[in-house]
């Protein structure tokens, strides 16, 4: 019972904050000002979403939910199709200078993301994709978490059915297909919802390689959304919510996936 | 480097490219190593050549300055090092601050969802769910929340502190946010920890007549060394890489105090175009950086 006790009063602590800003959003312009604040809206109404949806030229929020969910979706399949390919030679072929290339890609991980930014910058400058959904969506995908994670996986995978198909004379691009990626699926769902959700909340890159507002994804868009309507609580309120909505489901939906992913990275240290 | 993987596995593969010839395992990993040659392993070389220049992206000529922009981060009468240092000690006070509070609190999380109960799935999952949100989102949030006149901290307290302008408070709020923010990532670790320590031990203890707090101290702490140890190190170094809380939470107020090393870099070399001396300043806090994590494995390795 005092375990309860505890959970219980943690969990207040933890979710009073989020439906605090849900309920926000549902106050009107008036209310949201008051002081002292009144904990949940009197009389709920939808309007902050009807001026958030409306938008502006400086503030076009659809565009930016289209940009966001454009942009996760393509980072999630070009990490899930690089990524395997790369981990399945890395876990099942042998091949000249194999060790040293994942040496070189795991000892990546060790250094801090930061380092990369500003020459990173230069060369999306130089390939042209400034100010573009393909900075968002490319460079990302060079992370060595993938391929790091789905390598572990394909090792700890029974190498009967492999040496059964190339048996039957099947090519190693056959079992990659037809073997290895069904038997896959718990961690390529993991690591689909990972890289997605990771993209999603991106807010430090596109923040410099995005400038014009038609581009913009929702993380930096509510920094803008905040300059424009400063006072305007429920509006900006609504605005997080619609960019918390969608990986909150997506986790409440996958949440075994995620916390398995989480805990595996955790333990192979 | 990718290219030229691509270029001898097409030789290797004798002209006719197969999927089961030699080139198949270069085949295999080139989408990726391109990917990783171009906007990992290039930015890593080229950082190093730009800091070695006076680098300013607005400007024509970048002339080749050799250590100077390092050396001007350590000579108190350069333009930077003032900045540069106060950025360098906001990120340590909020790493000396944020890291005891990131270990010990999952920690005590955890210890609440290792038995088994009805709900303990729900709880898990409620206590991580703050980590999926993105730092915008969390910063948005807390920034309202900690308005002195509308928010509902100062309401509930009944107090009116200026959580993100003022000092001591914007450091509490800094920290505070974080923990609500990242304490279920470090849960969820230390509980795929405990899951990993054999129940024999614990069934042993319970023989020898341990208590519940013999069993934390005599079993379970100790089992959870290596995963402490991913943890502190982590934790380390995530709170050294802070960015957003204090770019968007605080916005580095009063006067720069909270403006972390990161916001600091990042401001010089993508905002104000001197990417030199940014790029110099990533890999002086890189070094810092390894130094800590080397320490911290011998402090762990020490203790054993």
């Amino acid at each position: 019972m005092r375990r309860y006790t505890a959970l219980v009063a943690l969990a207040v602590v933890f979710v009073a904050p989020l439906l605090w800003a849900l309920g926000t959003s549902f106050k009107s312009k008036s209310e949201a000002t008051r002081v002292p604040p009144t904990p949940w809206p009197a009389e709920p109404a939808a309007d902050a979403y009807g001026r958030l949806f409306e938008g502006t030229t400086q503030t076009p929020v659809l565009r930016w939910f289209l940009n966001s969910l454009i942009a996760a979706t393509g980072h999630m399949l070009l990490v899930l199709a690089v990524s395997s390919l790369a981990a399945y030679a890395l876990a099942r072929l042998e091949f000249r200078g194999k060790r040293l290339m994942f040496g070189v890609i795991v000892g990546t991980l060790l250094v801090p993301g930061f380092v990369f930014l500003i020459p990173q910058f230069l060369i999306i400058d130089q390939l042209g994709w400034l100010d573009s959904l393909t900075a968002l969506i490319v460079p990302g995908a060079a992370g060595a978490f993938g391929v790091f994670f789905l390598r572990q996986f394909f090792l700890g995978l029974p190498r009967e059915l492999d040496e059964a198909a190339l048996m039957e004379g099947a090519n190693h691009w056959h079992i990659f297909l037809r073997v290895t990626l069904p038997l896959s699926k718990p961690a390529l769902a993991t690591l689909a919802v990972l890289s997605f959700m990771s993209n999603w909340n991106d807010f430090i890159w596109p923040v410099f390689v995005i400038f014009s507002p038609d581009y913009f994804t929702l993380p930096p868009g509510l920094s803008i959304l905040q300059g424009a309507y400063t006072i305007d609580y429920p509006v900006i309120m609504a605005g997080a919510v619609l960019a918390s909505v969608p990986v909150l489901i997506l986790f409440a939906l996958t949440q075994r996936y995620v916390i398995e992913g989480i805990s595996r990275s955790g333990l192979k240290g | 480097m990718a290219t030229l993987t691509v270029t001898t596995a097409r030789k290797a593969g004798s002209g006719a490219l197969t999927w089961s010839g030699r080139a198949t395992p270069y085949l295999f990993m080139a989408p990726y190593l391109v990917l990783f040659g171009v906007f990992v392993l290039a930015p890593a070389v080229f950082g190093i050549w730009v800091s070695l220049h006076d680098w300013d992206y607005m400007l024509e000529g970048k002339p080749f300055v050799g250590l100077e922009n390092y050396s001007a981060l350590f000579d108190p009468a350069s333009a930077v090092y003032d900045d540069f240092w106060m950025s360098m000690r906001a990120t340590g006070i909020f790493t000396l601050f944020s890291v005891p509070f990131l270990v010990v609190l999952p920690l005590g999380v955890a210890l609440l969802l290792n038995r088994r109960f009805r709900g303990r799935t729900f709880f898990r999952g409620l206590f991580f769910a703050p980590y999926v949100l993105g730092v915008a989102v969390v910063c948005l949030m807390w920034r309202l929340l900690l308005d002195p006149n509308l928010g509902l901290v100062d309401w509930l307290l009944g107090t009116d502190i200026a959580w993100t302008t003022s000092l001591p408070w914007a450091w509490v709020a800094l920290v505070g946010v974080t923990v609500w923010w990242t304490l279920g990532f470090n849960g969820v670790i230390y509980l795929a920890g405990m899951q990993d320590i054999p129940r024999e031990l614990y069934d042993a203890a319970k023989v020898d007549g341990a208590g519940r707090w013999a069993e934390f101290r005599h079993v379970t702490l100790p089992g959870l060394r290596p995963v402490a140890l991913f943890v502190v190190t982590t934790t380390i170094l995530a709170s050294a890489n802070m960015f957003g809380q204090s770019y968007l939470l605080t916005k580095g107020a009063p006067g720069g105090e909270t403006r972390t090393a990161i916001v600091y870099m990042l401001d010089m070399g993508l905002n104000q175009y001197k990417m030199g001396s940014a790029s110099a300043m990533s890999y002086v806090l890189t070094l810092a950086l390894i130094v800590i994590s080397l320490l911290n494995f011998r402090l762990f390795r020490g203790r054993s």
